[in-house]
C-alpha cells in the first residue's frame, strides 16, 4: 500500500491508536498480508513500536505477516461440520489446490484455511470464500464452485 | 428528520406499518448467512428479474431468519385478505413457479411450510390479526404457524422481530413497537428504577455466566468515575452456537436500543459493539442500523428530545476466540492483543481504558426493550424461580429438526429433542445431546428430563 493511502486510513480512524486492528485489517483486505514496510510506516505514524504491531499481526488470525492468496477460503471444522463430513471437504480443496491448510498457491489465487464454527452447523459442512457462506457441501461441488473465482 | 416526539414516534410508526403490511402482495426472502449460504441470494434475485420481466405487482423484500434452518431457504407471501404462506427449500426455479401461481390464486402445497393468520407483537402485548377473506385454494389443510410442533413449544422475545421486518427499515422495527420502550425509559422513568426494573425482572446475562444483570449495572452506576462505557458482547464464538448472529442479522436495532437504555440507566455516553470478525453481514445491518438511529437521532446527542447523549462505535474483531471474554474483549477495543487478564478489580469498576464498563451479551441487551415495555412482574412470570425469561438455543445434530429455537427457561431437554426437535432420525435411540457454552457439555439420557436452566 502506498503511504497516502495508508495515511487517509490514518485519518480515518482519526489517528486513534486503539484503532491499530481496523488498521491492519484494511490493510490486509487491500494486500491480502501485512507488508513490512506497511508496518515500519503506521509504527512511525501511530507512535506505537513494531514490536506490539508485529505481536497483534500475529496473534489474530485474521492478519497475516506472509503473502496471501487473492481469494480466501476457509472451511469450518467446528463439531457439527466434523460430524457432517468437514474433513472431506478440506481434503478435497487440499487436492484440488495443491496445498496444505494454512498455505497458498503458487499463482496467489487461493488462501486455504480452517476456522471454528461458523454457526451455521445444521448446514455443514460449511465453507466460506471471501466472506460469503457455502452451506451443504459435497466434495463433488468443489470443482465448480472454485471455478467461480478467477 | 429527528424523532423528537412521542407523536414523531408514532407518525414513524405509521410508516412503518405501512411497509411491514403493504396494500399490495409482498413477498419476503430469508437473507440471513445461513439462508444466503443455501441460494436465498440466487432465489431473490430470480424473483426480482421474475416480477420485473412479467410487471407482477409483487413487493420483493429481504429479511432475516424464521430459525428453521434446515429448511432454508424460505420464503413467504403476505397478501391482504389472505393468510401468510410460508414456502420452504425454495430454489429460483420453484420460485418462479410459486410466484406465477400466487398470482393465479393458488398455492403450490408441496413446498408449503406453513400458513400465519396473526402475529404476535411482544413488545405492545398485542395480536396483529390480519382479517382474512378468503383461504385460496390448498390452504385449508396445512398448519398454522402455533400449530408446527418446531414452533408449538417457542416463546419469542428475543427473536421477536427477526424473519417477520426487514433490518434494514428501522420503521418496521418501530411499527412492532420499537423504540417506544426507549422513549418511556427516558421520559418516564429515572436511571434508577430502570434499574431496579431490570433487577427485579430477574434477567441474567446470556453469554453464559448466568451473572444477575440488574446488578452488574447497578454496579457500574455507582462505581467512581464520569465517564463510563457500555459494551456489547458479540463475539460469539461457542460451537453450533449462532443465536447472537441470527438477532443482529434479523433485528440489530433491538440490541441498539437496549444498549440505549442501559446507557442512560449506567450513566455512560459512549458504547461498543464487539463483533466477530466472521460475521460480515452481522457488521453490515449492524452500520446501517446505527446510521439510522443516528439519522433519526435516536443517538447522539439529545436522543428524543431528553437530553441525554450517547454514541456506539461498531468494533470488529479479529479471530481469536478468547476475545469474548470480557477482559480480552476491553484490551482488544483499546488496541492491545485480547489477552485475559486477572480479574481481581471487576471491570463494572475498571474496565475499558481503567474505565467503570458495563459488558452484557446480545440477547441480554435485546431483551431489555421488552422488559421496559411489559414490566418485570411479567417477564419473572416466566421461567423458573432462578432463570427468568426465555433462551434461545440451537439445535444442531442428529435430531429431524434442526434450527434456533427460542423457549421458555425450565423447559425440558426432552421436549426440546423430542418435541421441538422431531426426535432422532429413524428411531435410533436418543445417545447424549450437546449443550452450547464454555459451560456446556454432553448430556445423556437419565438427565433428558432435567430443566433447562442457568444452574445446571
Ligand atoms: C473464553 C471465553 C469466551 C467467551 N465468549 C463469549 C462470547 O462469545 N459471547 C459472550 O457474550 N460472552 C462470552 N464470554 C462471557 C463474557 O466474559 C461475559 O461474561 C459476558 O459477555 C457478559 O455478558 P452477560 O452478563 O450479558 O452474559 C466468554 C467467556 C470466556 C471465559
Ligand atoms: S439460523 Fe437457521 S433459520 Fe436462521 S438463517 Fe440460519 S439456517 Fe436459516
Ligand atoms: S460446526 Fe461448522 S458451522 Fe458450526
Amino acid at each position: 500500500m502506498t503511504q497516502s493511502e495508508i495515511d487517509t486510513i490514518i485519518e480515518e480512524y482519526e489517528r486513534k491508536e486503539s484503532a491499530i486492528l481496523a488498521i491492519l485489517q484494511r490493510i490486509q483486505s487491500k494486500e491480502h498480508y501485512l507488508p513490512k514496510e506497511d508496518l515500519e510506516y503506521v509504527s512511525q505514524k501511530l507512535n506505537i513500536p513494531l514490536s506490539s504491531i508485529f505481536r497483534i499481526a500475529t496473534f489474530y488470525n485474521a492478519l497475516s505477516l506472509k503473502p496471501r492468496g487473492r481469494h480466501k477460503i476457509d472451511v469450518c471444522l467446528g463439531t457439527a461440520c466434523h460430524v457432517r463430513g468437514g474433513e472431506k471437504i478440506l481434503e478435497k480443496l487440499e487436492r484440488e489446490l495443491k496445498i496444505s491448510v494454512g498455505e497458498t498457491t503458487k499463482d496467489k489465487r487461493f488462501s486455504l484455511d480452517s476456522v471454528r464454527c461458523l454457526g451455521c452447523c445444521s448446514l455443514g459442512p460449511v465453507a466460506v470464500i471471501d466472506g460469503q457462506v457455502y452451506g451443504r457441501l459435497t466434495q463433488e461441488k468443489i470443482p465448480s464452485l472454485l471455478k467461480e473465482f478467477k | 428528520m429527528k424523532i423528537r416526539t412521542k407523536m414523531d414516534l408514532e407518525r414513524m410508526k405509521e410508516k412503518g406499518l405501512e411497509i411491514l403490511y403493504p396494500k399490495g402482495i409482498k413477498l419476503s426472502v430469508g437473507m440471513a448467512t445461513c439462508g444466503i449460504s443455501t441460494g436465498a441470494q440466487k432465489v431473490y434475485e430470480t424473483i426480482q428479474n421474475e416480477v420485473e420481466k412479467s410487471k407482477l405487482p409483487i413487493l420483493v423484500n429481504q429479511t432475516g431468519c424464521i430459525g428453521f434452518c434446515q429448511r432454508e431457504p424460505v420464503v413467504d407471501i403476505l397478501e391482504p385478505g389472505k393468510p401468510r404462506v410460508f414456502y420452504q427449500e425454495v430454489t429460483p426455479e420453484k420460485a418462479v413457479r410459486l410466484v406465477h401461481e400466487w398470482m393465479e390464486n393458488r398455492v403450490v402445497t408441496d413446498w408449503l411450510f406453513f400458513k400465519m393468520e396473526d402475529e404476535e407483537w411482544v413488545v405492545e402485548n398485542r395480536c396483529w390479526g390480519y382479517r382474512i377473506e378468503h383461504q385460496p385454494q390448498g390452504l385449508d389443510g396445512i398448519s398454522l404457524y402455533h400449530q408446527v410442533p418446531f414452533y408449538r413449544k417457542q416463546l419469542k422475545i428475543a427473536l421477536r422481530n427477526c424473519g417477520l421486518i426487514n433490518p434494514d427499515h428501522m420503521e418496521e422495527y418501530i411499527a412492532r413497537g420499537g423504540y417506544f420502550p426507549l422513549y418511556k425509559a427516558l421520559h418516564e422513568m429515572k436511571p434508577e428504577e430502570i434499574i431496579e426494573e431490570v433487577k427485579r425482572s430477574g434477567l441474567r446475562g446470556r453469554g453464559g455466566a448466568g451473572f444477575p444483570t440488574g446488578q452488574k449495572w447497578e454496579s457500574c452506576r455507582k462505581a467512581k468515575g464520569n465517564i463510563k462505557y457500555v459494551l456489547c458482547n458479540a463475539d460469539e464464538g461457542d460451537p453450533g452456537a449462532y443465536m447472537d448472529r441470527s438477532v443482529l442479522e434479523g433485528d440489530p436495532h433491538s440490541v441498539i436500543e437496549g444498549m440505549i437504555i442501559g446507557a442512560y440507566a449506567i450513566g455512560a455516553h459512549e458504547g461498543f459493539i464487539y463483533v466477530r470478525d466472521e460475521y460480515p453481514l452481522a457488521i453490515q445491518k449492524l452500520q446501517t442500523a446505527l446510521r439510522q438511529a443516528e439519522e433519526f437521532g435516536l443517538l447522539g446527542d439529545d436522543i428524543l428530545g431528553s437530553g441525554f447523549s450517547f454514541k456506539i462505535n461498531l468494533f470488529r474483531g479479529g479471530g481469536a476466540f478468547v476475545c469474548g471474554e470480557s477482559t480480552a474483549l476491553m484490551a482488544s477495543i483499546e488496541g492491545k492483543v485480547g489477552e485475559p487478564r486477572a480479574k481481581h478489580i471487576h471491570t463494572t469498576e475498571s474496565g475499558l481504558w481503567d474505565r467503570p464498563s458495563n459488558l452484557n451479551n446480545v440477547e441480554t441487551w435485546n431483551n431489555i426493550p421488552v422488559i421496559i415495555s411489559r414490566g418485570s412482574e411479567w417477564y419473572s412470570k416466566i421461567g423458573t424461580e432462578k432463570s427468568k425469561g426465555t433462551k434461545v438455543f440451537s439445535i444442531v445434530g442428529k435430531v429431524n429438526n434442526t434450527g434456533l429455537i427460542e423457549v421458555p427457561m425450565g423447559i425440558t431437554l426432552r421436549e426440546i429433542v423430542y418435541e421441538i426437535g422431531g426426535g432422532i432420525p429413524e428411531g435410533k435411540r436418543f445417545k447424549a445431546v450437546q449443550t452450547g457454552g464454555p459451560s456446556g457439555g454432553c448430556i445423556p439420557e437419565s438427565l433428558l428430563d432435567l430443566p433447562v436452566d442457568f444452574d445446571r
